[in-house]
């Protein structure tokens, strides 16, 4: 089914104005679980250095878009998918670009928290640099503060670095994956649902932390709260049965959105 | 009062509890010939053994034909040796067999290597002697310490790797994507992440393998042979515990019986401690999770 103009002209509408700098310029990307469409022509270009929120009714190809933002879908046999998907410019899938190389520079936060069992505090921060070969110990000093800063968990843990990172709270551990992902200096940080397993206050912790991100990094958070996605995203995009329904600014989408079933999902009626 | 239809006679009751108590006991009875058989080989071993477990047993070698007296301390440090070669042998194909199931095979190849697997822990242990013997033993031109711990690491093999690969699949997935999202290679994800997660669990694995062979005597019988003495050099025969045992026992002097018993409660220790090792090392795992 080709996207109706009305919805073609919304999506147009959302697009970034030419000045802005993109990180991820997609094009009719559609993507399949063996027979199972999951993403249908998908065309976003998600601005670089904002916070770009996905909602939409569990099931509508969220993850799976997130997912294939750093190529983590491949860890799914039997996907398949077709379009262009570039990030900074460069081709996502291009021949010979390994995922890899990618997934240093995408960076992703999960739903459920999961520091490394065996690992101190410390170690779970360095590890991502560690593994790809950093041995300086200034550096790794460096960074191992400035990531715990960023990931707003510096003072909390300061005195106890060598604990598990397994002791900390919920909240505390989903920062301490935050500050993981930093650590190996992505451009841009993909989370999916990085909140829904925790309470409000260390929700608003984390909301307000990406407030701070969003000032280096590119964002793109998928939620299924849609309060969350009003109040920390830039951008936000509603998908529905594996399709991008509606792009553009937050508030734009939360007060006047054009499609209706944009409308009727960001208004309770469904989802 | 009238009784209520649905409450029983008494004698019905007490039917029925009669036959309630008869089968707890025979279940009872059940569990006690489970157990019972472990308790008497300990009680025979400690009878016939103890009172020959002296400083000598451990420190001496054993004594020519005829003569009273001396000891099995080459064969335990024999035992050690073969141990230690198994371990040397076998953990690495065992591990690393257990990480390709796991991590990277195919449905088809695993099913394969999997049955493969099952069936090699079938194979009787004196095959492995008689294959270990056409392998090393004739090319080599005679019976070594390498050719015994050979065919205990063979015996390793399987029992290692399905033990890895069960504890491999059970670290959760959120670790390797986490680790793959930081754009970690897969190999330095699966050693660094996966395997340091399960390593108690290959741990424990090894030390079942090694309870295993541990009292192996027919494997060693045509490979590692034996020794009266100390052996110097790994490419000549070695002593062991169970085959010293074996020799001793079937021997005519009363001297040597003895001895064959203290061997034999020595033997049944260390195979206690190991498996007294893995429930403390499985405790810890169920702690941490
Ligand atoms: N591994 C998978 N294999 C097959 N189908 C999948 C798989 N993962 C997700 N899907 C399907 O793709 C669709 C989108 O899933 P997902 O991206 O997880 O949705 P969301 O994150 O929005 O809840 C769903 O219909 C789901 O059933
Ligand atoms: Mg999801």
């Amino acid at each position: 089914m080709k996207a109706s103009p009305a919805q073609a002209r919304t999506v147009e509408a959302g697009l970034p104005a030419e000045a802005e700098e993109v990180a991820f310029d997609i094009k009719n990307f559609s993507l399949w679980y063996g027979q199972r469409q999951a993403l249908q022509d998908v065309t976003i270009r998600i601005p670089a250095k904002k916070v770009t929120a996905i909602i939409g009714p569990s099931g509508c190809g969220k993850s799976t878009f997130l997912r294939a933002l750093n190529r983590m879908h491949e860890l799914t046999p039997g996907t398949r998918l077709e379009g262009s998907l570039r990030h900074f410019g460069e081709d996502l899938y291009g021949p010979g670009v390994e995922a890899v190389a990618i997934r240093r520079r995408v960076g992703m936060v999960f739903q459920k928290s999961n520091p490394f069992p065996t690992m101190s505090i410390a170690e779970n921060v360095l590890v991502g640099l560690r593994l790809n070969g950093v041995r300086d110990k200034r550096v790794l000093q460096s960074r191992l503060e400035e990531s715990l800063h960023m990931a707003a968990l510096w003072d909390e843990v300061k005195d106890v670095l060598n604990r598990p990172g397994t002791s900390l709270s919920g909240g505390q551990q989903q920062r301490l994956c935050i500050a993981r992902s930093l650590a190996v200096q992505p451009e841009t940080l993909l989370m999916d649902e990085p909140c829904s397993a925790l309470d409000p206050l260390a929700t608003a912790k984390i909301e307000e932390l990406i407030q701070t991100l969003r000032e280096r990094y590119t964002v793109v958070i998928v939620t299924h709260n849609m309060q969350q996605a009003a109040r920390c995203s830039d951008r936000t995009a509603f998908f529905y049965l594996g399709r991008l329904i509606e792009f553009g600014n937050t508030r734009n989408i939360f007060t006047s959105p054009s499609n209706p079933q944009t409308e009727a999902y960001v208004s309770g009626r469904f989802g | 009062m009238t009784e209520s239809p649905y409450l029983p006679t008494p004698q019905f009751a007490r039917w029925r509890k009669a036959k309630s108590s008869a089968v707890t006991g025979i279940l009872v009875a059940c569990a006690l010939a489970v157990i019972a058989p472990l308790f008497l080989v300990i009680y025979f071993l400690l009878e016939k053994g103890f009172s020959s477990l002296d400083w000598n047993f451990f420190t001496q070698l054993p004594k020519p034909t005829g003569e009273v007296g001396g000891g099995m301390a080459n064969a335990i440090v024999g035992s050690v040796v073969l141990l230690a070669m198994a371990t040397v042998f076998g953990v690495p194909f065992g591990i690393f067999g257990g990480i390709y199931l796991a991590e990277y095979g195919s449905d088809r190849a695993n099913n394969w290597i999997r049955f493969a697997a099952d069936v090699l822990n079938g194979v009787p242990s004196i095959v492995w002697g008689m294959v270990v013997y056409l392998l090393l033993v004739v090319p080599f031109k005679g019976f070594s310490a390498y050719a015994g711990g050979v065919a205990l690491g063979l015996m390793m093999v399987p029992l290692v790797m399905r033990t890895t690969e069960e504890v491999l699949i059970l670290v959760p997935q959120s670790y390797r994507e986490a680790a793959l999202a930081l754009g970690v290679a897969r190999w330095k994800m699966i050693v660094v992440i996966v395997v340091r997660t399960a390593l108690k669990g290959i741990a424990t694995g090894v030390i079942i393998a090694l309870a295993r062979i541990a009292g192996e005597t027919a494997p060693l019988l045509f490979t590692a042979l034996g020794n009266t003495f100390w052996s110097h050099n790994l490419k000549e025969p070695i002593s062991a515990l169970p085959l010293q045992i074996f020799a001793y026992g079937l021997s005519p002097y009363d001297d040597w019986h003895r001895q064959a018993w203290a061997g034999a409660l020595v033997l049944m220790a260390l195979i206690i401690v190991l498996n007294v090792t893995v429930r403390v090392l499985s405790r810890d795992r169920s702690k941490t999770d």
